[in-house]
């Protein structure tokens, strides 16, 4: 059979790079997803891997995953299963037999395929019997013993050359999917810039896997999957959580103010710390503090000195912090509290993704204590929720609590470039000097938010604090007046609406059943949505970026279905407050609790199965 | 840029606020002298940031017209680092009582140091929790008979200088709210020194821990129980300047001067020297024994924090190839769709 035969042209493929966590499949599968972006097509990525830096090696724990879905249209989610899998050892068949399409193509590297590592990885019997492999196309290449052959003249230590094992690998699937080399080799020149022995090494058996796979061509059909028509202009992939990163430096920049971020590593959020602690160059004050306390009272004290004072958290982290909104809520301060969710509670599943903390952001703090809550629903849209909660904090004087998770943080996606000029001026209360009276509390008629009088400023010298005050900042224990101040910052809070654009849904505004969905879950809850309409459903997708407030059209969108389905990866967080918020109506759940995203797959089945009831 | 000089007197730093310290309490002093200290570093008011915990001593920035912040329990060295990093030409200070230093806010505390913010810190000790209505603090002696402890403290109390100088402290100084003159003194330097400038204040809390510094306070006995520290001088004291401190073998030692013992076998005291021996030894003196230190006791320079922040962010800029966030979104891997 010609080569020519066997192309399969394909509207989308999903990848999946599996390996133990030292193995580079992270690596290895953002490379992949970069070349396959400059190549034109559309695509959505998800890494998966253990909390262990380096788990038990060969076992199922310590399996790390790279999940990419590439297109000829849009792709909207990583992809329930994979076309192509992967696999440097058994256990990353064993973690990963699940998530294989029926038909698709195993590429294991045999020489791992051993005895002893087969019985590591939770096998009894042969992987292919047990797993019933022989479903696939199974390509068992022996990778190791051919990197080590490819090598062998290189004089590199036998370590070394394993570890270009990866890279192999990356070139048969590069045959496979017809890609060139060039992004990958000019990756490799600029990594190791100063090791030119690595460089030669990872090249050379890059190509070599790509001969390889060429040379095996009988044993395998190729993908094609053509470039993506997708809207002119400049782009770039991104994941969430450096399109958080940046949309504070772009709010910070509209502003005309200094950025500091307050911020204690902790999974998945580090990512946001790391990527603004590496923008000295535009100014970034990133303070690395001793605890996640620390993160955010340093943040307030900047924020009190006038800057766009951010930190960034996940779950165990925003409970930390949680005495220190109050504060920030009682002293009416700009502030952005980024929640990157994981699976909890306790310390959880600290690198798996979850949507629990919707709650926790909400209310879980002493006091009246509301905060505007907002949620990005796509990695390249933490970008613009980034930026506009910056924009509702600076110019309302409130908190904000901007939820992402994991999903997101990790996941990348080809982005368009958005130019300065195109987003909104950002304008905060500040006060100027000045020597007649200053108000500390007095509020503008229409957002009642305060202003901000930094230190610094003569003629302005005030104090606030926890204590509840009187509007001139004067201490006070007065009964109404605490009853008025709460109602205030209630109020303040939800006058905010007026920059929460109206609900929008995908679909039509009346049909038999509305699926209502927040944050991360977008793109599964879209894609399944659209197939449904596809199949004749008279299904429509409502996905909310805005929690509190919510969009002031909420519940003449809702009243358009008779059915409404509120999708969430949590036990029924977002259900709960919208049956507090809006007591007129009933909801269905559709919850997932795994540390997973949705799978479009059960979404449908879900969503058919509640529609027939 | 040329700092205005502002002339002030201390009622200038008063705000209308009405104080509401117990009467007799040693806070009153202590806002004393502070304001005092203020009116002469003539800096412009606007440039003051107090920024406070919780307790007593956190009532603090009210009484002051300065900028101020009263926030949460043991957190203001957190928020002040973040005031004086986002803001390095702002004069900072923290207002902290021992309880609120080194119990809920220890952590803050020694990494403000560590890190050596410039802020300056004033620490209450009056070895007990007011506010709360006298429960045993960190620096409580052991034994004390206190709410929590009705059969005495089982814990060794903290010696906030040697706490200070462990966690890499450059400035610790000691005084006493009765002695205003020594404590406004005290105050400037610690304003003056560039980086994390402790300054401990023996205070007396007179409804739960009244007379706890009595020892050092009293007019009788004071001059024989304390030692005030000067730089470059002997470390000589009493009522008749007839004693003095040396070292023996590795300890400090008090003598009586006359017998063949003469001013210069008195230690000289050196606040600069780098090595923290000697001043943990001395800050780490304590009434019956030894005389109760009080004067500056550290102050080493030493890069600050904010400075650097600055100085890394100058650096790094020079030679910037991303000069805005456009060039951002647009610097590494792109593509154009056409």
């Amino acid at each position: 059979m010609s080569k020519s035969e066997r192309v399969i042209e394909r509207e989308e493929v999903v990848i999946r790079f599996s390996g133990d966590s030292g193995d580079g499949m992270q690596l290895t599968g953002t490379l992949f997803s970069n070349t396959s972006a400059l190549f034109g097509n559309d695509l959505s990525t998800f890494p998966d891997y253990p909390a262990e830096i380096r788990a038990p090696q060969g076992t199922v724990g310590g399996v790390s995953g790279f999940q990419v879905h590439v297109g000829h249209s849009e792709v909207y989610t990583p992809g329930d299963y994979a076309d192509v899998l992967v696999a440097m050892n058994p256990a990353a068949v064993k973690a990963n037999a699940k998530f294989i399409r029926e038909g698709g193509t195993i590429i294991i590297d045999e020489d791992n395929f051993t005895e002893k590592n087969i019985k590591k990885a939770g096998y009894e019997n042969d992987p292919v019997k047990e797993d019933k492999l022989d479903r696939y196309n199974l390509i068992s290449a022996p990778i190791t013993t051919m990197v080590k052959e490819t090598l062998k003249d290189h004089g590199l230590d036998p370590k070394t050359v394993i570890r270009t094992k990866n890279m192999f690998a990356l070139g048969m699937v590069y045959w496979l999917f017809g890609r060139d080399l060039e992004y990958t080799e000019k990756y490799l020149k600029s990594k190791f810039s100063k090791r030119p022995q690595i460089i030669e090494a990872n090249s050379t058996v890059l190509r070599a896997g790509y001969h390889y796979a060429e040379t095996i061509e009988a044993m395998t059909p190729i993908y094609k999957v053509s470039p993506a028509s997708i809207e002119k202009g400049l782009y770039r992939t991104i994941d969430g959580n450096t399109a958080t990163s940046w949309g504070f430096l772009a709010a910070a920049e509209k502003a005309g103010l200094g950025l500091f971020i307050g911020s204690y590593p902790i999974t998945p959020a580090t990512g946001i710390l790391e990527a603004l602690a590496a923008r000295k160059d535009l100014g970034v004050k990133s303070f690395q503090a001793e605890d996640e306390i620390a993160g955010i009272c340093s943040a307030i004290g900047a924020s009190f000195a006038g800057n766009l004072a951010v930190t960034s958290t996940s779950g165990p982290g925003l409970a930390l912090k949680s005495e220190a909104i109050g504060l920030a809520v009682m002293t009416e301060l700009p502030l952005v509290i980024v929640e990157v969710q994981r699976g909890g509670p306790s310390t959880g599943l600290p690198t798996k993704t979850e949507q629990a903390d919707l709650l926790q952001s909400l209310y879980g703090r002493n006091g009246e204590c509301p905060v505007v809550v907002i949620a990005a629903s796509t990695p390249s849209n933490c970008f613009k929720y980034a930026f506009e909660a910056a924009r509702i904090a600076l110019e309302h004087m409130v908190p904000v609590i901007l939820l992402s998770d994991g999903f997101l943080a990790n996941g990348s996606e080809p982005w368009r470039i958005p130019s300065m000029d195109s987003l909104p001026e950002i304008k905060p209360p500040l006060v100027r000097e000045g020597d007649d009276e200053f108000i500390a509390y007095e509020r503008d008629p229409k957002t009642l938010s305060r202003k901000w009088a930094i230190p610094g400023t003569r003629g302005r010298e005030h104090r606030i604090g926890g204590l509840e005050k009187t509007v001139k900042g004067t201490v006070s224990y007065i009964p109404e007046n605490h009853e008025h101040m709460v109602k205030m910052r209630a109020e303040k809070v939800a006058r905010v609406v007026t920059k929460v654009p109206h609900l929008e849904t995908y679909g039509d505004y009346e049909g038999d059943m509305l699926l209502i969905g927040w944050g991360g879950t977008y793109g599964h809850l879209l894609t399944a949505v659209r197939e449904l309409r596809k199949e004749g459903k008279r299904i429509s997708l409502a996905h909310f970026n805005y929690i509190n407030p919510l969009p002031a059209n909420t519940a003449e969108v809702f009243s358009g279905f008779k059915k409404l389905v509120v999708a969430e990866l949590n036990a029924g967080q977002f259900v709960k407050y919208l049956r507090m918020e809006l007591e007129d109506f009933k909801f269905k759940q559709i919850n997932k609790i795994q540390g997973l995203p949705f799978t479009c797959a059960e979404i449908k089945e879900q969503c058919i199965k509640l529609l027939e009831e | 840029m040329t700092e205005e000089i502002v002339d002030y007197n201390p009622n200038d730093f008063r705000s209308d606020q009405e104080v509401r310290w117990c009467p007799g309490c040693g806070d009153h002093a202590i806002l004393a002298a502070v304001t005092r200290a203020l009116a002469e570093l003539k800096i412009p008011k606007e440039k003051f940031a107090f920024i406070s915990g919780i307790g007593c001593s956190s009532r603090f920035p009210y009484y002051l017209s300065t900028f101020g912040f009263h926030s949460i329990h043991g957190r203001a060295s957190a928020i002040a680092t973040g005031v004086k990093v986002a803001n390095p030409d702002l004069n900072v200070w923290q207002i902290t009582g021992d309880g609120d230093a080194m119990a809920i806010g220890g952590n803050h505390f020694i990494h403000a140091i560590r890190r050596n913010i410039d802020i300056n810190i004033i620490l209450f000790n009056n070895e007990i929790y007011g506010l709360t209505k006298g429960q045993y603090s960190p620096t409580s002696m052991r034994g004390a008979v206190t709410k929590t402890s009705p059969y005495g403290t089982i814990e060794e109390p903290f010696s906030p200088g040697e706490l200070v100088i462990g966690a890499k402290g450059k400035f610790f100084a000691r005084t006493i709210d009765s002695n205003v003159q020594l404590s406004t003194e005290v105050y400037k330097q610690a304003a003056l020194h560039d980086g994390t400038s402790v300054v401990e204040v023996l205070q007396n809390c007179v409804i739960f821990n009244d007379g706890v510094h009595k020892q050092l306070s009293d007019r009788e006995t004071r001059e024989d129980n304390t030692i005030i520290l000067i730089n470059g001088e002997p470390m000589i004291f009493g009522k008749n300047r007839d004693k003095g401190l040396k070292l023996d073998g590795l300890k400090l030692k008090v003598v009586k001067l006359g017998n063949g013992i003469s001013e210069k076998d008195i230690l000289v005291h050196d606040c600069e020297e780098n090595n923290p021996g000697i001043h943990t030894m001395l800050a780490n003196m304590r009434y019956p024994g030894y005389p109760v230190a009080l004067g500056v006791i550290r102050c080493v320079s030493a890069p600050t924090y904010d400075m650097a922040v600055k100085g890394q962010i100058t650096k790094v800029q020079k030679d910037r190839k991303i000069k805005n966030v456009n060039d951002l979104l647009r610097s590494g891997s792109t593509w154009e769709s056409k």
